[in-house]
């Protein structure tokens, strides 16, 4: 029989995990800043959670244990500059950090408190520069972030774990090299840099939500990574239109996760879905966040809907309605073309027929499918074929509708998909037949 | 996954909750919201004003409130996302903290239950 202790020891992995996982974020920004190098303040919050796996099953879990691990982690970074006397300048630092604490901050924690959330964004803004690859990006985000560990990252995206190990550590010395700063962009540069950071965080989600080999459940769980990490930036860039337009997008696609795939896991299209398993809880707050953006564009003279704004907009026009009948495809057409503007692309435009072709028509549709079928970026794109049988079907052209289900579903990689649009094809020459 | 914290205790309490404690709440949810993890939250009115709707021997019957025969009625509920089961748990014990410290002779319980979705619901085949 196990002794007490360790039953009670091994009890409490799981909780040092989920402490862990709560305070390891805050932990490695207030590090970063202390430290100006994020490889080694996660090396030091490592060094800290180890500290806390030895002594924790021993004395308990800490009353505070964010700042427990924080105050174990500043004496690694103090012996570890104390140490390498080579960084004779980052020592200086150093001590002057922990002096000017000893003198004048007696409460550690609310030092720490008073910093958290600048250091969090900065630590967001610097996992997503530019000067990274996209894919050193997101491992990154997701790594210091996410509190993911290299094989949950690698896992979730279908790669060997040594690549993503790879990605992160290359990543973190380029921004050492470079001397990235650690900071929250100002004036010109922060709506470059802002965009980086939403383009990382919808990357995430929709790898999760569009999984095209998703039996794992560590893509689904992207989606939530990606959501949370939103609802953070929400709250420490309030004033940015655009993170609220994230947010709302990613909420109001995430509250259809449940009805878009059927028990075999096959994908079920949006008019077909059952509207009852949409997640209310998710759709109110993707609204709310939706109506947060709108709020800030109107007080901001010249400015209006965003990119994420107005995906999210054309998201809620569904979210809103109770059957698919109700849908409001005159409110989408206009969104796409203001999409269009913005961000004009051969995918916007297949979407702005499909809602033509609901406003006003199939055959209004087919005209604008048509005119996309030169184009080189929808060549191999599986969807366009798609769309086109399904509008030529509607104007009961069922011959024409059949071969273009049947290219389509030779262009797609996800295999329950090419089922559907198979029996799609099928379908079309069943009814052809007079029976 | 998502968890709703559902708050137990009895309804008759020593007065109103004291300030301190409502203070302290506050913030805990507004970091919780920082933190992404609450998505949603609400207190419940008193029983008195609320109804049960039974059905037993084959009887629907609605009786009014109050639920006097109830030790322990609901007072409140929020739902996380969190990732898992022990982080649900460490934010119920820090929420029960809370009440240890501000609100001396307090007694209750916060129930911790997953929400599972329709995909959890199926009938077994």
């Amino acid at each position: 029989m196990m002794s007490s202790v360790a039953v009670a020891a091994s009890n409490l992995h799981p909780t040092i995990d989920a402490v862990w996982r709560i305070e390891s974020p805050r932990l490695i920004a207030g590090l970063t800043r202390m430290v100006r190098d994020v490889g080694l303040a996660e090396d030091l919050a490592q060094d800290a959670l180890v500290a806390a796996l030895v002594q924790w099953p021993q004395s308990g879990i800490p009353d505070n244990p964010g700042a427990w691990l924080m105050a174990t982690a500043k004496h690694r970074a103090i012996d570890h500059f104390r140490r390498n006397t080579r960084l004779e300048r980052k020592h200086e630092e150093i001590g002057r950090e922990r002096q000017a604490q000893e003198m004048a901050v007696p409460d550690l924690d609310t030092a720490l408190d008073d910093n958290v959330g600048d250091d969090l964004l900065r630590l967001m803004f610097i996992s997503c520069h530019p000067i990274l690859s996209t894919e050193a990006r997101v491992a990154l985000t997701l790594r210091l972030l996410g509190g993911l560990t290299t094989e949950e990252i690698a896992r979730a995206f279908l790669v060997p774990e040594p690549t993503i190990a790879q990605r992160i550590v290359r990543a973190k010395r380029t921004l050492a090299e470079k001397r990235v700063p650690f900071e929250v962009p100002r004036g010109a540069e922060l709506n470059a840099r802002l965009a980086s950071v939403l383009e990382v965080i919808y990357l995430v989600f929709n790898e999760g939500y569009s999984a095209t080999a998703g039996d794992d459940w560590l893509r689904p769980a992207l989606c939530e990574e990606a959501l949370r990490l939103g609802r953070i930036l929400a709250e420490l860039a309030p004033q940015e239109a655009e993170v609220h337009g994230l947010v709302a997008l990613m909420e109001i696609q995430a509250s259809r996760a449940r009805a878009r795939v059927g028990p075999s896991g096959e994908p079920i299209l949006l008019f077909e879905q059952n509207r009852a398993h949409w997640d209310q809880l998710l759709i109110r707050r993707g609204l709310a966040a939706l109506e947060r953006a709108a709020g800030l564009d109107a007080i901001k003279p010249g400015s209006s809907q965003g990119f994420y704004a107005l995906q999210a907009s054309i998201a809620a026009c569904h979210a809103r309605a109770r059957t698919p009948e109700e849908t409001d495809w005159t409110r989408i057409v206009k969104l796409y073309e203001t999409l269009a503007q913005i961000a004009s692309s051969p995918v916007v435009e297949l979407n702005r027929a499909v809602a033509v072709a609901m406003a006003s028509g199939p055959a209004a549709g087919l005209e604008l499918v048509d005119a996309l079928a030169k184009e080189r970026a929808l060549e191999n794109y599986h969807l366009l074929p798609s769309v086109r049988g399904d509008l030529l079907k509607k104007l009961c052209r069922l011959e024409e509708a059949r071969s273009e289900f049947e290219r389509a579903a030779s262009l797609t990689r996800n295999a329950r998909e090419r089922e559907l649009l198979l029996e799609r094809a099928r379908a079309c020459v069943v009814s052809s037949e007079p029976g | 996954m998502r968890f709703m914290m559902i708050v137990k205790h009895a309804e008759k309490q020593s007065g109103p909750p004291p300030k301190a404690l409502m203070d302290a709440i506050d913030q805990l949810a507004q970091e919780a919201t920082k933190a992404g993890t609450m998505v949603g939250a609400g207190g419940l009115g008193p029983t008195a004003e609320g109804a049960r709707v039974r059905l037993s021997g084959g009887k629907v019957t609605v009786t009014d409130g109050p639920f006097t025969e109830a030790k322990e009625i609901i007072g409140g509920y929020a739902q996380f996302e969190v990732k898992s089961r022990e982080e649900a748990i460490e934010g119920a014990v820090h929420f029960m903290e809370l009440h240890k410290k501000y609100w001396p002779g307090w007694e209750g319980e916060t129930e911790v239950r997953q929400m599972m979705g329709p995909e959890d619901m199926k009938p077994k085949s």
